[in-house]
């Protein structure tokens, strides 16, 4: 090196060996650096884009190059849920339940048009119209199904998010709060005579109510 | 033999086996079966009381031995629910004998056809959950594509969704002068759903999984001296190797599989609803997202029903691109099965790897051809959406198919065949594994390379050539053993087989080149269908893909639309397969009947 490394300006002690050797960064900066470059997916095909994902992996589109090879089959190892596919109602309780199981930092990414809105399939009657409706989502990557082009591009995006995101501000790190396990917790919707969002309770007997009075 | 020929020719005055079989079953039950006088129906109206007997007499007497699809139809004009029957012969071939049954609709019970044939079984339980018809005798009658405490019978022609806006399409609102909405702003709950009126929840549904896992536990005399504890094992719908969002509750002795029961429906989406609320020609790239492996395939089961019902002509060139279509998906679909096989087996990926290299290039030719790789959406009535483009990955496109067929593929196919085959870990995994008899290939409905690679030479393309299949030159594959390896030898031999197809339909090609791609006239393709019943058949990758089609004169829309999935009824012997295995084995077995869960559930 010829320019002058910075001189770092402090009390501790660095040995003569070490002074070139010594990289200040942000805690941000190399949290969101690991984190940007292993993100795990959980192996969760849904429908068709489930196909497209596989093909994004596999040996022509290979997105290993930007380390999101290491599919991992349990939500208690991922970081990141491809909800590839149609979400449909009687699927819904486990995707919310596979949700809870994931560990924080955890990223959400609704593949294609179903999973963002219902696509094609959205008048259906056991069609969730889009996962949003319960889990929160980070990306979503439009297309019927997206192309693996499309895909690296969504998870390129993801990356993109997660540089900006701040370990002081990170909902999931939370310095002045204690640790709580239920902070972010999504309650899994009940299958009754339709799909039963437990958050909408409030909202369901009004309209019980209502329909009494009228008859 | 030529005495037995003469006579034959003697006795038998009628045109083919199924004008015989319907001739022979109106002499015998002359006050139980009649001809159904409805316009453009084929089939026999049989009273429900004697459906059981002449069934039986169909596939024992008449040689009708393969029940190939059961649906439900509501008639709601005539206050009537209908069972509808397709019935084939395995020897004769030929087109299917078609039994309609009707009961009435407040109370539809009509007797479960299971004691004559175990592959009604499922595809009862469907027309149970989606229909509501009451199959009496049925040995296990409970909803399989919606859950248990699901309100209502959604096919029926009286049922509406939540995100209804009218009966069929186009829909008022969404024309021009209407008021433009999205239906979660009518909704109260702002999503996809609806509850009966009054309904509170009391929080016993989630009972509803217990009663399912009490219905699969065994109780079973323990082997004396030695006891052992039986574990219910539940494997999906979230697990790597079902395929999709599929499930199984296995009951386990050790390692031992007693019991197995297939739990289905995670992908159902409602596919026949809103078929019966497209138009005719909408309903194609729904096609598309059933066996979104082969959705070329697909369209040509689609096509075939609607020609048929509309009486179209299709034009040569179009034929030769439709059979180049369907044997290149073949060929994808056979490549993706084979690699997840093997990946089943225990070699990660790696072969399925180096089998999606040829997949990609097939891909890159149907997206030059259709404009998407995966959701082709090429074919119409009448034709094809399109002729084949000028250039393929800078090639042009006769010289890219040339080169794929004739050189690249066999060379990677023998590849592949000289690595894995013989390949020891494969054969010990697979050999006499997961086996199923001829007798019950047939019994249960199993189709495909399922079924023949029992030792049933039945193909559809061979059974009842539609299309071109008759001018050209090849056999229908078929493997006696009946195990996952035969299943995986008969992939192969498929694959040889379309490659010999391919090969015979390129001069074709490249005769017609500049000939019409669409119908003498291209507008028939949207006019009104004649009254009446229509099933379409195609020998799909995954096995025999039927569409079956009812339609009033002059509607734009079906009024009812069934697929006859081979992936969903091909897990009928899932249960008979798997039972003696080991819980290793349940994915291998499931691999080689390579299911596709968009045409499980629909």
């Amino acid at each position: 090196m010829t320019a002058a490394a910075p001189k770092i300006e402090s009390d501790i002690p660095i040995p003569h060996e070490l002074q070139n050797n010594i990289f200040i960064t942000s805690v941000d900066k190399i949290y969101n650096w690991t984190r940007r470059n292993s993100i795990w997916p959980m192996v969760f095909g849904l429908a068709c884009c489930a196909i497209e994902m596989i093909c994004a992996a596999a040996s022509r589109y290979d997105f290993a190059r930007f380390g999101m090879e290491v599919f991992r089959a349990s939500p208690r190892q991922a970081d990141l849920m491809i909800v590839s596919g149609t979400v449909t109602k009687k699927m819904v309780p486990t995707i919310v339940r596979l949700y809870n199981q994931m560990p924080e930092p955890r990223y959400v990414m609704a593949m294609g048009a179903c999973a963002s809105g219902g696509g094609p399939f959205k008048e259906g009657y056991n069609v969730v119209d889009g996962i949003d409706k319960f889990i929160p989502v980070d990306i979503y990557v439009p297309g019927c199904p997206p192309t693996p082009q499309a895909l690296i591009h969504g998870l390129i995006a993801l990356q993109q998010k997660i540089d900006n995101q701040s370990i002081l501000t990170a909902p999931w790190y939370p310095f002045s709060k204690a640790q709580d396990d239920t902070v972010g917790l999504v309650p899994v919707p009940i299958l009754g005579p339709d799909l039963v969002d437990v958050r909408q309770l409030d909202i369901i007997r009004t309209e019980a109510d209502k329909a009494e009075v009228e008859a | 033999m030529s005495d037995l020929t003469a006579e034959m020719e003697q006795t038998t005055t009628y045109d083919n086996p199924v004008d015989e079989a319907l001739a022979k079953l109106k002499a015998l039950y002359p006050d139980d079966v009649s001809e159904d006088s409805r316009p453009g129906y084929s089939g026999l109206l049989v009273t429900p009381d004697k459906l059981v007997e002449v069934a039986t007499t169909l596939r024992d007497e008449l040689g009708f031995n393969y029940l190939s699809s059961v649906t439900g139809v509501d008639l709601i004009e005539e206050n009537k629910l209908e069972a509808v029957y397709h019935i084939y012969s395995i020897d004769k071939g030929g087109s299917a004998v078609v039994l309609h049954a009707q009961a009435d609709r407040d109370n539809p019970i009509i007797p479960s056809l299971v004691p004559v044939w175990p592959g009604a079984d499922f595809q009862e339980r469907e027309a149970y959950d989606l229909m509501g018809i009451q199959f009496d005798g049925h040995p296990d009658l409970r909803r399989i594509l919606m859950w248990d405490g699901f309100h209502g019978h959604p096919l029926r022609k009286d049922w509406r969704e939540p995100f209804y806006e009218e009966d069929v399409k186009p829909f008022g609102s969404r024309w021009p002068g209407g008021a433009v909405h999205r239906s979660e702003e009518l909704n109260p709950y702002g999503k996809n759903v609806q509850y009966p009126a009054g309904w509170v929840p009391t929080g016993e549904e989630y009972e509803v999984e217990t009663e399912m896992y009490e219905g699969v536990t065994i109780t079973r005399e323990a082997t004396p001296g030695l006891k052992t504890e039986k574990v219910t094992v539940n494997m999906g719908p979230q697990h790597p190797s079902t395929h999709g969002v599929f499930r199984m509750v296995i009951t386990l002795d050790g390692e031992t599989i007693l019991a197995l029961k297939p739990v289905m429906g995670y992908l159902h989406r409602n596919h026949e609803k809103i078929g019966e609320r497209n138009t005719f020609i909408q309903n194609i790239p729904y096609t598309d997202r059933l066996d979104y492996l082969s959705s070329m395939s697909n369209n040509h089961g689609y096509v075939l029903a609607v020609e048929k019902l509309m009486g179209l002509t299709v034009s040569e060139r179009a034929e030769w691109i439709r059979i180049l279509m369907a044997e290149l998906t073949r060929l994808c679909n056979h490549f993706w099965a084979l690699g997840f096989l093997l990946n089943d087996l225990g070699a990660l990926q790696t072969p399925m790897l180096y089998l999606y290299i040829e997949r990609e290039l097939i891909l890159d030719f149907f997206e030059a051809a259709a404009g998407s790789r995966m959701m082709c959406n090429y074919m119409r009535f009448g034709g094809v959406a399109y002729d084949l483009p000028d250039e393929v990955r800078g090639q042009p496109t006769m010289q890219f198919l040339h080169e794929l067929i004739h050189e690249r593929l066999p060379r990677v196919v023998t590849e592949f065949d000289d690595l894995v085959t013989n390949n020891e870990i494969v054969k010990v995994r697979s050999v006499g594994v997961g086996y199923l008899s001829k007798e019950d290939a047939i019994a249960y409905s199993a189709a495909g390379p399922l079924l023949r690679a029992s030792g049933v030479k039945y193909d559809v393309r061979k059974a009842e050539p539609y299309s071109f299949y008759s001018h050209l030159d090849f056999d229908a594959a078929v493997r006696y053993n009946g195990d996952i390896y035969d299943r995986y030898l008969i992939r192969l031999d498929e694959i040889w087989q379309s490659l010999k197809i391919l090969r015979q339909v390129l001069p074709y090609l490249q005769e017609t080149q500049g000939m019409s791609v669409s119908g003498e006239k291209p507008q028939y393709s949207l006019r009104s269908p004649n009254a009446g019943e229509a099933y379409g058949r195609v020998e799909n990758p995954k096995g025999e893909l039927g569409y079956y089609l009812t339609a009033k004169r002059r509607s734009g829309n079906p009024e009812r639309y069934h697929v006859r999935a081979p992936s969903f009824i091909n897990l009928t012997p899932m249960e008979r397969m798997s039972v003696g295995c080991k819980i290793a084995d349940v994915v291998a077995i499931l691999g080689s009947i390579d299911i596709v869960l968009g045409e499980v559930d629909r």
